[in-house]
């Protein structure tokens, strides 16, 4: 029996390299053994890409991309399709689900410094994927063909025709139309059932390859490589598979326990994941009250309305959004300190890592709410703290002398005061810019004077040759 | 490491606290309704109120008859004799009479309703998930007398509507006695409160209970899987649940000999 399976192998490895193949990045591939929580994501992102596909063959099987017929089609999915409800549930439940996933594994980079070398490219790669996923989720949103997925899509086309002198052009070249229509439905459907999933896998594959030919990174942020024994190995690399593969099913089993919770208990997840104003067909001459993005989208949609127009052009808050993704790519050559892992990062970084987390999270939130008053202040406020985030990680990167401090805090402050000149506005607004901009100003200061104060909270801990734990 | 965990989570949890809020703009206050979706008896009530009273200017365009018998515990043969009415408005566009396997549609156009109320009469298969049970149910009660309305009637719950009040015959006529108070800082708030005119067919708790059977309808039509999918919850978190041991237990065996 061993010995047919066996030959047969070879017959497939003389023309295909299988054994190969499982070898390289599965039963040979090394990772380090010290993986901790934050290393379930990435196998259960790759998860969810999978339940979004094959859910997704299920739902264009009784879907209708047509601007008549689309809403009634899912209503038709969610009673007259056996277990029609259990797969539209899944994928809309798993597009929010993914967004979760995909932040807490960007998160995680971002703690053990995942991005810097020699992992730029998996970094850039994983960008990538986060920038399609965005479109992916974008486009889906229309096809259900409610109140918000209509007029979230009429909002987020029309930021293109905010673009000087070929905004308008452009922006009816993307819908087809001169409003969202049948057309943009049409086009929508094809990109987000075929263009874009076929480039995400892509991404994918190119994420893993570049991942397994570095190697993984690990809460230590030490390069396992350096150390290996006599056979070659490193030492404390273990076999992905089995080792890994079994305690990634233990993570697939708890994700898919809260999965299940909210896709059974909860699929509208109070408005989160299933707005109320999507089960209103979609209609062109009756704009809602307030047009919310689903929330993975906020933060930015919360940066593209803080930034105030200019000559009555929307393009800066386009700009401010767009650069507040472009940052990201430009991490590794941001943060270019040599330790990795916040472990033995100096205290004073994470106190900047918890202060933009926050300011994601806050931003995030106020996406949700109507851009009025206090809130649109705020929104600015956490808008200037959420890209100095990336200027601190450049402060950051060397020990500097506390002239270099003083100046840099002067220049933010200085820059802080000066948008709020150019912006301007009544006695009330300018009122509330004095008590906001208490907020970056203090931050700043935080994030600048305590390092001039005390030495010890710009001071690494020694990285360990070996992993830890 | 820990505790940057938890701060992260505590900062989130306000969040779910305060999820409805951007939606919650027609200012009015909601009375609660208690539904039940297990309970048949009323979800049968609230079909024949439906079929009776809304399912001649409103469809409900996404849903079959059969569809609702069978989840409401009765047979094909009882709703298309008791609640498929015989009149024309409910043949089908052949002109047949319709059958229960056919979706609950009516035969006002958009057209007729914009030229009999002012606007289209919306379709309500899924008005419970767009407006929730408590706005219809308060929505249900808050009509009172309004002679300056074209149907003599005014809502409180959605001023202005050009729905007449359907249900009057039950429920009788209100009027509505505004009072006006002013606080010690000189806020004045406006309370009002309904005072019947014309007696209906039902006492306030009959009809509450009458509006609380239709409300439950409508949130089962809203989402028929509702009626499955907590039970199947549990089974399939209970399967999780063993599952979980066994792979715990699994990857604990794998990792023995990991230093």
């Amino acid at each position: 029996m061993t010995t047919k399976a066996q030959a047969f192998m070879g017959w497939v490895d003389a023309r295909f390299p299988m054994t190969k193949m499982w070898e390289d990045h599965m039963a040979k591939y090394y990772a380090p053994k010290n993986f901790n929580f934050w290393y379930f994501f990435g196998s259960l992102a790759l998860l969810i890409l999978v339940i979004q596909i094959v859910t997704g063959i299920f739902l264009t099987m009784n879907y209708k991309p047509d601007a008549s017929l689309a809403f009634a089609s899912v209503e038709y999915i969610m009673r007259d399709v056996n277990f029609g409800w259990l797969i539209r549930y899944m994928h809309s439940t798993g597009a929010s689900a993914f967004f979760v996933v995909v932040y807490l594994h960007m998160y995680r980079g971002l703690m053990y410094g995942s991005f810097k070398q020699p992992r730029e490219l998996i970094w850039l790669f994983g960008m990538l994927i986060y920038l399609a996923l965005m479109a992916e989720a974008f486009m889906g949103y229309l096809l259900p063909w409610g109140q918000m997925s209509y007029w979230g899509a009429q909002v987020i086309v029309n930021l293109f025709a905010a673009v000087p002198w070929v905004g308008e052009s452009l922006s009816v070249w993307i819908r087809g139309d001169y409003v969202v229509s049948d057309a943009t439905l049409n086009r929508f459907f094809a990109f987000h059932v075929i263009a874009v999933p076929f480039i995400l896998a892509g991404l994918v594959v190119a994420h893993i390859i570049a991942l397994h030919e570095v190697g993984s990174n690990n809460p230590d942020g030490v390069e396992i490589k350096k150390t290996k024994g006599a056979d070659g190995i490193p030492l404390d690399g273990i076999p992905f598979h089995p080792y890994y593969s079994v305690k990634d099913i233990v993570g697939v089993v708890v994700f898919l326990m809260f999965f299940a919770a909210v896709l059974f208990f909860a699929p509208e997840l109070g408005g989160w994941f299933l707005e109320k104003d999507n089960f209103i067909p979609a209609n062109p001459l009756k704009t809602p009250a307030h047009i919310v993005p689903l929330w993975y989208f906020t933060p930015f949609y919360a940066i593209l309305r803080a930034i105030p127009p200019i000559w009555e052009s929307q393009f800066p808050g386009v700009i401010a959004m767009g650069m507040a993704i472009v940052f990201l790519f430009f991490l590794p050559w941001l943060d270019r300190h040599p330790v990795k892992s916040m472990r033995y990062r100096e205290p004073i970084f994470k106190v900047n890592m918890f202060i933009f987390i926050v300011s994601f999270i806050v931003l995030g939130y106020l996406g949700t709410q109507p851009s009025t008053g206090i809130l649109s202040e705020l929104a600015f406020r956490f808008t200037e703290l959420y890209f100095a985030f990336f200027i601190f990680l450049w402060i950051y990167s060397a020990q500097r002398s506390a002239k270099y401090y003083i100046t840099s805090l002067v220049v933010l402050v200085g820059t802080v005061v000066l948008l709020d000149i150019l912006r301007g506005g009544d006695a009330e607004k300018v009122a509330m810019m004095f008590k906001t901009g208490l907020i970056p100003v203090v931050c700043f200061a935080i994030l600048l004077v305590i390092p001039v104060m005390f030495k010890s909270s710009t001071q690494t801990k020694a990285v360990p040759e070996r992993v830890t734990g | 490491m820990k505790t940057l965990i938890a701060t992260l989570l505590i900062s989130l949890a306000p969040i779910f606290a305060l999820p409805n809020m951007a939606w919650a703009s027609s200012g009015a206050h909601l009375e609660e309704v208690e539904i039940n979706l297990n309970n048949k008896a009323s979800l049968q009530r609230g079909a024949k109120l439906f079929v009776n009273y809304c399912l001649n200017c409103h469809a409900a365009s996404y849903m079959r008859y059969s569809r609702m018998a069978k989840d409401i515990g009765l047979s094909d043969a009882q709703v298309t004799e008791n609640m498929i009415f015989p009149a024309d408005f409910s043949k089908d566009k052949n002109g047949k009479p319709k059958k229960a396997g056919q979706l609950m549609t009516v035969a006002m156009s958009d057209a007729d309703g914009k030229a009999y109320f002012g606007t289209p009469v919306p379709d309500l298969s899924v008005v419970a998930r767009s407006r929730g049970a408590d706005w219809i149910y308060t929505y249900l009660k808050s009509f009172y007398i309004d002679e300056s309305r074209p149907f003599g009637v005014n809502n409180t719950t959605f001023p202005a509507v050009g729905m007449p009040h359907v249900l009057w015959e039950l429920e009788g006529l209100k009027k509505a006695v505004k009072t006006k108070h002013t606080d010690e800082h000189g806020h004045v708030t406006e309370t009002i409160k309904f005072e019947t005119v014309v007696a209906g067919s039902m006492n306030a708790a009959e009809y509450d209970g009458a509006v609380t059977d239709l409300v439950n309808f409508l949130e089962y039509m809203g989402e028929p899987a509702k009626l499955v999918r907590y039970t199947m919850g549990v089974y399939v978190l209970g399967f999780l649940f063993l599952l979980f041991i066994v792979s715990y237990a699994m990857k604990k065996e794998f990792w023995k000999d990991v230093h």
